[in-house]
């Protein structure tokens, strides 16, 4: 059974020591369909900083892709046609291909592991339409998203959460890894393992393993308006960071366009593939200027500029004129509440609109980073372009295969979960069936306790809650939907300002039980280390390429960007000036079918 | 130029509202320095909207960093913050200040009947462990056919829908006043996701639910008070689900 209690472990100097073949941080939908893979096959440890079914696949609405074609004609290659475009052909191609063609077996498994999906009328799987999947290369929308209501997500956590129970996972909840451990063996760098604090108690716990797997989501808490819960500050990408593997991609980030006006509340885009309709003020649908073909099915990042440029160019609506309308009045009460009842309680609960009569206030919210730690198909996380870390992987929203390019279409991640969990899972478990365990370093703890120690002990002035407002306020102003030079300049001077405070921060909380307050402190570093990785990626990006927009360079340049940022930690990671410790390179895009052309809806 | 949006935006297109004083009183544990749990006020500024969960972020971002209690995803997804508001099991992200009278001020304490470990912290491992106890997973005797998905009716689909939408917040388990008095009830979540699996079509382990929650700590404990469904933040139907299971158990099959 599933235990929150090691079966072996030892206390030396106040450190809990244990040992297991694969070590997987994180129990979202990535974390746990690594371990039904590798649970059964190698000993097997999931470390969560919340209780698995805690995680932010819960709060996933709409779909999971697969070209199942049971309701209409479909092909993977389509699939992953619409993935290369929609990621404005900065999508590895090779990825995409295993994405689309995996998709597939990926529903299938979940459904064979109990998955309530939508049923058709002679049972079998039901499909919906999602933006900019479509039929035969871009002629009309497909019904290509597998789908649970409106609670998709909810349903894979869940059902992989029931697996884990069923196969017997060993989970450490509440447990928050904070450090990865490094060694060099032969002249190559290798994980050993990881260092965790466990929150219920305060101590800390050396994870001594032969692989690990990086499942830790995004770091959506950068921004102010976000889909993205509280607790995704990007944990598992700064460990990364710190530690000198590069990051990928880190300027695009997805902005979601119906978030619920001023909270930032996420509302399926199932919305609009079920019919729903975005208007602005004056009851213009909108989305006919821009994309004339798929209209509102237009992807994300096409979608989320046009709603902002309407209300740039006064036809927002509200008293404030600062958002447009979902409208789904048209969809009758019978299609919200069955397809849609989340939605529309949501609605309902945070603005006291009834969608099923009038239309829903809705702005763009930060949701997705498709950049993250580079891997290549298998999973394993790279240090350069090519070169593998031996035992480390990573998957998920804090992977970069890179299946989602420069854009994520939706439905697309829910797939990467589980087509790159299970992949991790797999070749981990294969990993360890010849590799040894990594020789640990003395004191392996002796780097996090001191950090603790450091944050613990502080009588700083600063406060962490306010340094995180000024951040999230900051880059919401700065780093948005569109960017440019001088809003990039600002909050590069801004974030400088912000870390030098950081230094001198300070909790209330200096006890050892569920000490959230430094816990909280501990993520604004890793914000603050992330959102400057950010903003130094996107102002070397002189060009407009899907989540990245750039004002002052709004035309893509393949000639000269046609390739994936690599971003390198250099000098003194808590140094407060970008250029003393970042350097950037590029990775070359892998093609193989598709050739980019001028990205049109 | 990127917008941004001032709290307390709102979508609505009421005028701008004020921010009001409200009373939190806050039933606060530490066992590393106390005995007894006390409660606590603190006066926060909220608008009509807010939630209880914007309150305590306040409290614990600029009056008192050591409030301890869980929170996530902050929209009712997640079910990290069930607590007890006013007597009531809510999730602290779904109860908005207008929906509670502010005249008085708002009573906010850990949920009941687990053991309490800080502030608003509960263990919840045996809340877990009686879940896991349940076999809530698909059993299914037969392998589906290669490559394909088993075969399922809308209308089977929709016979355990409701129960599908369990949280795992707990808010119903531990509002039982038989689950307070007698720690080895399973307790209405449980039996929920027993509900969703014995009533699946697709399961053909019913039988063997059905017998564990025979038991003498199983379904017949349940007094029917409907505390759960009133407590359920998903809107489960929980008391129907535990008779529906009841029955069950007396025809011997789903």
């Amino acid at each position: 059974m599933t235990t929150t209690a090691p079966i072996e472990s030892t206390v030396i100097d106040g450190v809990h020591y244990h040992q297991y073949d694969i070590v997987i941080v994180g129990a979202g939908g990535a974390g746990m369909r690594a371990a039904i893979e590798a649970g059964p096959k190698a000993r097997t440890a999931v470390i969560s900083k919340l209780y698995p079914t805690r995680s932010h696949t819960g709060a996933a609405q709409g779909g999971m892709a697969a070209a199942l074609a049971n309701v209409e004609e479909d092909s993977w290659e389509w699939h992953t046609f619409d993935t290369v475009k929609g990621g404005d052909y900065l999508v590895d191609q090779d990825a995409a291909e295993i994405l689309a063609k995996e998709a597939i077996d990926a529903v299938i498994d979940l459904e064979n592991m109990g998955l309530p999906f939508n049923r058709t009328p002679d049972g079998k799987i039901d499909q919906r339409r999602f933006g900019g999947h479509t039929a035969d290369h871009g002629k009309s929308p497909v019904r290509r998203a597998c789908y649970a209501a409106d609670r998709t997500g909810h349903m894979i956590l869940q059902t992989l959460y029931q697996n884990c129970v069923k196969h017997g996972i060993e989970f450490f909840n509440e447990f928050y890894v904070l450090d990865l451990i490094m060694a060099e063996i032969d002249g190559v760098q290798q994980q050993a393992g990881v260092v965790a604090y466990e929150l219920r108690t305060g101590e800390i716990h050396v994870f001594h393993s032969k692989a690990t797997i990086f499942a830790t989501g995004g770091f959506g808490k950068i921004f102010k308006t976000t889909s993205n819960a509280h607790t995704l500050t990007g944990d598992g990408v700064g460990i990364i960071w710190r530690k000198k593997l590069p990051l990928e991609d880190m300027e695009f980030f997805q902005f979601h366009p119906t978030g619920l006006a001023g909270l930032g509340i996420l509302l399926t885009e199932g919305a609009r593939g079920e019919g729903a309709i975005l208007r602005n003020a004056s009851g213009e649908r909108f989305m006919e200027r821009y994309a004339p073909t798929i209209k509102d099915l237009a992807p994300r990042d096409i979608v989320a500029r046009c709603m902002v440029q309407e209300v740039l160019d006064g036809r927002g609506a509200g008293p404030h004129k600062d958002y447009v309308y979902l409208d789904c009045t048209h969809l009758g009460a019978e299609v919200l509440e069955t397809k849609l009842p989340d939605i529309t309680e949501f609605a309902r609960t945070y603005l006291g609109v009834d969608p099923v009569v009038e239309p829903v206030p809705v702005f763009p919210t930060a949701h997705y980073a498709m950049g993250g730690i580079p891997t290549n198909v298998k999973a394993e996380v790279l240090a350069d372009n090519t070169t593998v870390v031996p035992g480390l992987y990573a998957a998920g929203e804090c992977a970069c295969v890179s299946v989602h390019g420069s854009n994520r279409l939706g439905t697309n991640s829910l797939l990467d979960i589980n087509v790159f969990g299970k992949r991790s899972g797999n070749n981990a478990a294969e990993y360890v069936k010849t590799a040894d365990f990594v020789p640990l370093p003395e004191d392996p703890a002796a780097e996090v306790r001191g950090m603790l120690e450091g944050i613990r002990s502080s009588t700083g002035s600063e406060r962490v809650a306010q340094i995180r407002k000024e951040l999230q306020e900051s880059m919401d102003r700065c780093a948005q939907v569109f960017r440019t030079e001088e809003s990039l300049e600002e909050v590069t001077g801004i974030i400088h300002g912000l870390r030098e405070r950081y230094r001198d921060v300070a909790v209330h909380d200096k006890g050892r039980r569920f000490n959230t307050d430094l816990l909280e402190a501990v993520e604004l570093g890793f914000l603050l280390d992330l959102a400057e990785v950010l903003v130094f990626s996107a102002k070397n990006r002189k060009e407009s390429r899907g989540g990245h927009m750039r004002d002052d360079y709004p035309k893509r340049d393949d000639e000269n960007y046609m390739q994936h940022t690599m971003a390198y930690l250099t000098g003194d990671p808590h140094s407060s000036t970008a250029a003393d410790h970042i350097r950037l390179d590029w990775k070359p895009v892998v093609i193989t079918n598709y050739q980019p052309m001028e990205r049109k809806y | 130029m990127t917008l941004t949006q001032e709290a307390p935006a709102a979508g609505g297109a009421e005028e701008a509202v004020e921010p009001f004083p409200v009373t939190i009183i806050v039933r606060r544990f530490d066992p590393e320095t106390m005995e007894e749990p006390v409660w606590q006020d603190f006066d926060v500024q909220m608008y009509p909207t807010d939630r209880i969960l914007d309150a305590l972020h306040q409290i614990k971002w600029e009056q008192d960093g050591t409030l301890a209690f869980r929170r996530s995803c902050a929209h009712g997804i997640c079910g990290s913050d069930a607590m007890r508001i006013n007597g009531r099991n809510r999730l602290a992200c779904k109860t908005l200040i207008k929906d509670l009278d502010i005249s008085q001020p708002i009573y906010v304490e850990a949920i009941k009947g687990l053991p309490l470990e800080k502030d608003l912290i509960v263990d919840m491992e045996p809340f877990f462990e009686s879940f896991r106890e349940v076999q809530p997973f698909l059993q299914a005797s037969k392998p589906a056919e290669k490559g394909k998905e088993r075969v399922q009716s809308v209308a089977e689909r929709a016979r355990f829908d409701d129960t599908t939408k369990c949280i795992l917040c707990a808010a119903c388990t531990s509002s039982c006043p038989v689950f307070w008095t007698d720690g080895q009830y399973f307790g209405p979540a449980a039996i929920v996701n027993a509900h969703r699996f014995i009533f699946d079509s697709r399961d053909d382990q019913a039988e063997v639910r059905l017998d564990i929650l025979n038991d003498q700590e199983g379904v017949w404990r349940c007094r029917t008070t409907f505390n759960c469904t009133e407590a359920c933040p998903r809107g489960i139907q929980v008391t129907k689900a535990i008779a529906e299971v009841k029955q069950a158990v007396l025809r011997g099959r789903a």
